[in-house]
């Protein structure tokens, strides 16, 4: 017997609209039971991505295959939507109806769903049963959304931006709602452009920029090869005219990178306690003044960074 | 059957708009506030009284005391440039100069001089001996339906009809796509058809609240019956709002905001509600452009329903204004399902 065709996979996907490019080219293939996480910053093409995915918008060229389903008209799409649960990235429930109200009407649409009770309880809004969409916070408001894909059991959940603009303890609350869907077996795709919940929830990461898949990899292999742990970040007080040059700090041991930016210079290090000394040393030497000066283990917000040259958040 | 996604999307409809106070003001509420502010200012007070001035002179107040006998008439006796003012505004409908010629002053494109001329010469050659030689009775009889409010409250509900078909569909619909809920529909294994139907199913349930509502307030305020059957009234509101609602998809089904699907409702309705003969007769309209105006839908409505009311007409009757608001119906429906945008 041969094994199950994977949740997902596609190849040359190409989505062209009127004067840009969403997605140029997209190869992808998403395991069973895998957290796959598409990551870059707005505009990337991820939205348009797993709109492809989701069979909401037809690509230009490509090919998709859903658990193992192409997205055809009639009763085999209906078919496999039964098996789909899809959160849209900017969808307004009807703010009039209750909790209870709308998981049912979405529960309607499903042969073999979760009784309201189940549903409310994965997402953990019992006590708002009987209140308006309308009156709900935002994180509420995510997860009943959430709710609504979780709602018809599926095997595959696509989740588009499911915490953006959320503050962290929503945001916290959704992760273990995804962590408990995971746990008990499903698969799924989801899009952010938070490097932290990749780093989080993700088994593996697809970095897009520019409607392209730059970097591919679990988040720990991607921080690895930038070759270093570490980066260390300064500024210096009196601006450019006393500031090493960027071979100068290359030539620092330990360094591996160096990322001259608007406003602070960031150096991708292997081992800080033998680059902060020398760096230290060598501003002194120039009687350059530190106004920052910042560690933190590399993520994949570096990763991106090194690979574009730009930042996720103003990208 | 509680489950069945069709049941839950009519509920869905229906709770949304009775929590929305302003649309049950605008259905129910507006239309039974214009009916008795229409009712009361344009109710039939018959011609009543009809003033007539006499000018001072020879054989004034002779003349007058006549005329003021006269069932129908007041007669006053003023002087000239007062008479005059007075006749020319309207405050009396006609002047009598006493003499020989008995001069009659009056603006005769007014009914009310008109009829003032009519009864105050007979008075005048009565007092000159005149004698009718036939023998006549009155016999004075109120005919009910010839009424304004009669007029008016079929009317009004087939304004009403068209109202909350447009506005209910439509409006909720293009809300449904700029809130992309629309599109979040399609990522679930909805029937498309479910969810128009929805629609339809729900505005029956209403409709059945505005036109009891509207009727009723007629009957109750203003004795406004129906002549014809329930049965027809109700088959004809119900084929008249499926027909709105239909216009309602088409004027929704390509629309991305509210405020272009606004436009084109108020586009569509406009015409309709000065054309289609709510508030006055579209026979006051040149007859160039009566085949317009008869082919609109809320026209042939509006026909059939005044049939129906006024006259006692069966449904049997009314095929031409019947197969005028089916055909717009079906056709708007067809085209709206052809065009419509779902994400």
């Amino acid at each position: 017997m041969s094994p199950p065709a994977p949740p997902i996979r596609c190849a040359g996907l190409t989505k062209r609209y009127a004067d840009v490019i969403a997605v140029a080219g997209l190869d992808l293939t998403v395991n069973t039971r895998e957290c796959f996480g598409l990551l870059g910053p707005n505009g990337a093409g991820k939205t348009t991505t797993i709109e492809i995915l989701e069979g909401l918008t037809a690509p230009d060229r490509g090919e998709v295959e859903i658990l193992g389903m192409r997205w055809t008209r009639g009763s085999s799409t209906r078919a496999l939507r039964e098996r789909l649960g899809i959160q849209l990235q900017d969808t307004q429930l009807a703010e009039k109806l209750t909790v209870e109200e709308t998981v049912r009407l979405f529960r309607s649409f499903y042969r073999a769903a979760h009784s309201v009770e189940e549903v409310l309880g994965l997402v953990g809004l019992e006590e708002k049963r009987t209140a308006w969409v309308g009156k709900l916070s935002g994180g509420q408001k995510q997860r009943l959304a959430v709710a609504c894909a979780l709602v018809s059991r599926p095997e595959l959940l696509f989740l588009d931006e499911p915490t953006t603009g959320l503050d962290p303890q929503s945001r916290r609350q959704l992760w273990e709602v995804i962590g408990r869907f995971r746990a008990a077996g499903g698969t799924v795709l989801l899009t952010t452009h938070y490097m932290e919940e990749a780093e989080r929830l993700c088994d593996r990461v697809a970095i897009m920029d520019h409607g392209k898949v730059i970097a591919l990899g679990t988040p720990r292999s991607l921080i690895a090869s930038l070759g270093a742990e570490h980066v260390v970040e300064f500024a210096l007080a009196d601006g450019a005219a006393r500031a090493p040059s960027p071979a100068e700090l290359a030539g620092l041991p330990g360094v591996r990178a160096v990322r001259p930016g608007v406003d602070r210079t960031a150096l991708t290090v292997a081992e800080v306690h033998r680059a902060v000394p020398a760096l230290l040393g060598l501003l002194e030497r120039r009687g350059a003044e530190l106004s920052l000066l910042a560690t933190h283990h590399a993520t994949l917000e570096d990763v991106f960074v090194s690979l574009t040259g730009r930042q996720l958040r103003d990208a | 059957m509680r489950d069945h996604p069709l049941v839950q999307l009519t509920l869905a409809r229906m709770r949304e708009f009775y929590r929305e106070p302003e649309a049950i003001f605008w259905v129910f509420g507006f239309p039974i506030v214009l009916a008795f502010a229409l009712g009361i200012a344009f109710r039939n007070r018959g011609p009543g009284e009809l003033r007539v001035a006499v000018l001072r002179g020879a054989g004034d107040s002779v003349l007058a005391a006549a005329l003021a006998r006269a069932p129908g008439l007041t007669a006053a006796l003023l002087d000239s440039s007062e008479a005059r003012l007075q006749l020319r505004t309207g405050r009396v409908a006609l002047l009598v100069v006493p003499g020989d010629p008995v001069v009659y002053r009056y603006d005769s494109t007014r009914t009310e001089s008109r009829l003032a001329r009519l009864e105050a010469d007979a008075v005048v050659q009565r007092a000159r001996g005149r004698s009718d030689p036939a023998r006549v009775t009155d016999q004075r009889v109120t005919e009910p339906g010839s009424r304004y409010i009669d007029f008016l409250i079929p009317g009004l509900l087939g304004m009403n009809l068209m109202g909350s078909g447009l506005w209910g569909v439509g409006f909720s619909v293009v809300q449904a796509r700029t809130k992309k809920l629309l599109k979040r529909f399609m990522a679930t294994p909805m029937r498309r058809s479910h969810y128009l139907l929805s629609f339809i199913l729900s505005r029956l349930v209403f409709l059945f609240l505005e036109v009891a509502a509207l009727v009723g307030f007629g009957w109750w305020m203003f004795h406004v019956g129906v002549r014809g059957s329930f049965a027809a009234v109700a088959a004809i509101t119900v084929l008249g709002a499926l027909s709105f609602a239909g216009l309602g998809m088409l004027v929704a089904s390509r629309a991305r905001t509210v405020e272009a699907v606004s436009g084109l409702m108020n586009l569509v309705m406009l015409p309709m509600w000065i054309l289609s003969g709510t508030f006055f007769s579209y026979a006051r309209f040149p007859d160039a452009m009566q085949p317009l105006v008869k082919a609109l839908p809320l026209t042939a409505l509006n026909d059939a329903l005044r049939a129906v009311m006024i006259d006692g007409s069966r449904l049997g009757e009314l095929g031409a204004p019947l197969g005028i608001v089916t055909a717009w119906g079906l056709v708007s429906f067809v085209v709206a399902l052809q065009i419509f945008r779902w994400r």
